[in-house]
């Protein structure tokens, strides 16, 4: 049978075109782009080529503002760093609690270190942005607001442009890691209030380990990767041509699929969270269903465990992920979840399924063929479950 | 995925005894806040003869926790209470072929369910009596007596130290905040006492969390005016409610479930802390809980003493720790 694979937030698979775009810089074109010679040069054209492919799925204005860095941590990491040394006399970050640990963790050891001071903006129940904190956090000392274009658990979309509009007006710079939006929602960068943007390859079906940074022309940059001239000075270091030419290729193959996105894998996916509402009780959408990726499930199950409920769907066949941390090394649940305030047992029951262009309906039959099962089994062996539809049991164990 | 035994995957897919014991006649419900497990565990003892006849488990929990449940009543049926009691999590934990460390405190859970089954069977209420001090760290069921004396014996000043020591903080470190106010209230007491360089006595926030894996939770915007939302069109402010919410939708007020138990932890806190107060001639009262702001009265020495900041923070410690979310003591005056 084939594996249903519903994890596309965390990572895609290549897609075969790409791959055969990138092999042959492994081989017969392995030159250096930096050189001169014949073996450097098509390298070098190639790398162009690829950095018009990315700037055109973004809607850049120069293909110059493109930086490719080894990922979307990278890029994170490249932007506030940046942004704090390129703005000196302002020491104030502001980002949001929900954001990619590739951002939440830069922040809070700049924190930590006395570098920065940093207001973590809340959500409500939807994983809306609090707009009236965010406004409020807004001042003349504020050097970088960096606020993820979609959440990577729950695909709700923040409305970056216009708040990026309200970053300008203090004259802050605007940061956005767009690593699950990149591919996912049509992005124009070209006139937007946004400075810089991250994304990945690897959720976009290139290989791990290359992404972009854009930077828009004008912006103050200060490298963090100091060495060679490579992207202009600004990310030292050899390009990784392979991936590059991966990357262009996977922006084009996402261009062309936009479409399909929008509209076949849009309705994949509610199918699938209409077929669980149908069948499965006491569970509900995770998540701003109205502003939202169109690839992205997340569905909190009460009163049941994620990573039991994900052990019974891997035994299945499925792959999918879970909000509850226990699955993840960490005891701790979703950050995500718990500032959207999701009671207890329904945040550590939450289940994220994503799908990409390559997901088929087969793969929304297979699940909701399992799911409901997987459930009742799970729930006869939960001591908070009073039945379908039931508020949860009177059950007060003594907390040790 | 965690690297389960077989044994495990097979007690945790075909779990034996699940369900419900409705002839039972010892219950023990507990459960274990770091990870949000919960276990009760039903037993039918003969009364006359002590032997435990049939035992059921009902469990909230990953897998390992739904496997220990599982082992524990294998383990159990068929040996009298006394025999029972002698189990140790340990053995729950060799039974399944051995648990992930971050999941020991799985086997913890299923160690005290069944303590607490006894003490219903004998119809005496079960606390979580550790001797010296609740369990600080689930994960290697290290509790504070334990922690204060390998602190004290071996002139301990950092948290690595500790987890050297004792393996308190060695697996998910949620600990951390606990082992911490441990560490950092014995030093002091030690600095008192002349026996320990203040230079060197830990200081509380002074270790990067990060660099122990634990990630300190983001501190909320500073309180700033209300300002108001201006046209960012896109933005609606409210939804339709949508068509089909569970009862449990967050945008509908959460049952009484959670809160009246966060109540019931909140006064298990207090009340396990007040020997400690009396012992210095002080005492402390739940007032009231308002969402996430306690509201306690500290009586006689903790009034106007110079530790009475140092008390309601280390009440605030306790409190979070027991929660497990952030919770503000707010200590009100006499009347
Ligand atoms: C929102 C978001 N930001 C950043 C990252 C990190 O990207 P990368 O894995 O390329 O470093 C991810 C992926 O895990 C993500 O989902």
């Amino acid at each position: 049978m084939r594996p249903v694979y519903l994890d596309n937030n965390a990572t895609t698979r290549v897609d075969p075109q790409v791959v055969e775009a990138m092999l042959p810089f492994f081989t017969e074109q392995f030159g250096n782009p930096s050189s001169i010679h014949s073996f450097g040069s098509s390298v070098g054209g190639a790398v162009k080529a690829a950095r018009k492919q990315v700037q055109a799925l973004l809607g850049a204005e120069f293909d110059h503002e493109i930086i490719f860095t080894s990922g979307g941590t990278e890029s994170n990491n490249m932007a506030i760093l940046s942004a704090l040394e390129a703005m000196p006399g302002r020491d104030v970050i502001i980002t949001t609690k929900v954001e990619h640990p590739a951002v939440l963790s830069v922040c809070e050891y700049l924190e930590k270190t006395g570098r920065a001071k940093v207001h973590y903006i809340g959500v409500d129940s939807f994983g809306r942005l609090d707009l009236e904190a965010y406004r409020a956090a807004l001042s003349d000392r504020v050097a970088l607001v960096t606020l993820m274009w979609a959440n990577n658990e729950t695909g709700t979309i923040f409305p970056v442009e216009p708040l990026a509009e309200l970053a300008k007006e203090v004259g802050a710079l605007f940061h956005t890691d767009a690593v699950q939006a990149v591919g996912k929602v049509p992005i124009t960068l070209k006139g937007s209030a946004i400075d810089m943007l991250s994304l990945s390859g690897h959720k976009l079906h290139a290989p791990k380990g290359i992404g972009a940074l854009y930077v828009k022309r004008g912006v103050r940059f200060k490298p963090q990767m100091r060495g060679g001239h490579q992207e202009r000075g600004r990310r030292a270091g050899t390009e990784n041509a392979p991936g590059i030419v991966a990357l262009g290729k996977a922006a084009e193959l996402a261009m062309a699929a936009m479409a399909d996105e929008q509209t076949r894998v849009k309705a994949l996916r509610d199918r699938l969270e209409a077929g669980i509402m149908q069948r499965v009780p006491n569970c509900f959408v995770n998540g701003d269903k109205y502003d939202r990726l169109p690839n992205t499930c997340n569905v909190a199950f009460e009163f049941v465990e994620g990573e039991a409920i994900l052990l019974h769907l891997t035994r299945a066949g499925i792959a999918a992920s879970s909000g509850s941390a226990c699955t993840s090394g960490s005891l701790e649940p979703s950050h995500v979840l718990r500032a959207m305030n999701i009671p207890f047992t329904a945040a550590h029951g939450s289940i994220r399924f994503s799908f990409s262009r390559e997901s088929i309906d087969e793969d929304v039959d297979r699940v909701i063929e399992v799911l409901p099962g997987i459930l009742e089994k799970l729930r006869t062996l939960s001591p908070f479950w009073a039945g379908a539809n039931e508020a949860p049991k009177e059950f007060k164990p003594v907390y040790a | 995925m965690w690297d389960y035994s077989e044994k495990v995957q097979e007690y945790f897919f075909n779990p034996k005894n699940a369900g419900v014991l409705a002839e039972a006649n010892a219950v023990g419900e507990v459960g274990a806040i770091s990870c949000g497990d919960a276990l009760k565990l039903m037993m039918k003892v003969d009364p006359v003869t002590n032997v435990i006849l049939e035992a059921k488990f009902q469990t909230f929990g990953c897998g390992s926790a739904i496997a220990s449940s599982s082992a524990l009543t294998e383990l159990v049926i068929g040996k009298t209470i006394e025999e029972a009691l002698k189990l140790t999590n340990q053995d729950i934990a060799d039974f399944l072929g051995g648990l992930p460390p971050e999941k020991m405190h799985c086997s913890v859970m299923g160690y005290e369910a069944l303590q607490a089954a006894v003490a219903n069977f004998r119809g005496e209420t079960w606390t979580d009596d550790h001797e010296e001090g609740a369990l600080i760290c689930k994960c290697f069921g290290v509790d504070e007596g334990m922690v204060e004396r390998a602190v004290r014996m071996n002139n301990l000043t950092t948290i690595e130290q500790v987890t050297a020591y004792t393996k308190a903080g060695g697996g998910c470190l949620t600990c951390f905040d606990a082992l911490e106010g441990v560490l950092a209230k014995v030093n002091a007491e030690m600095v008192a006492e002349g026996v320990l360089d203040p230079a060197k006595a830990y200081k509380l926030g002074s270790v990067d969390p990060l660099a122990l894996k634990k990630k300190p939770t983001p501190k909320a915007a500073a309180p700033a005016p209300v300002v108001s939302l201006g046209e960012i069109a896109p933005v609606r402010t409210s939804h339709p409610a949508p068509a089909g919410v569970s009862p449990l939708d967050p945008a509908t007020p959460t049952p009484a479930l959670t809160n009246l138990q966060k109540i019931r932890l909140i006064e298990q806190a207090i009340e396990e802390l007040r020997p400690n107060l009396r012992a210095d001639n002080g005492d402390c009262e739940l007032v009231d809980v308002d969402g996430s702001t306690v509201y306690v009265r500290l009586s006689g020495a903790c009034v106007g003493c110079q530790m009475a900041s140092v008390t309601v923070s280390g009440i605030q410690q306790r409190l979070a720790a027991k929660i497990g979310s952030p919770i503000r003591v707010v200590p009100v005056g006499k009347n």
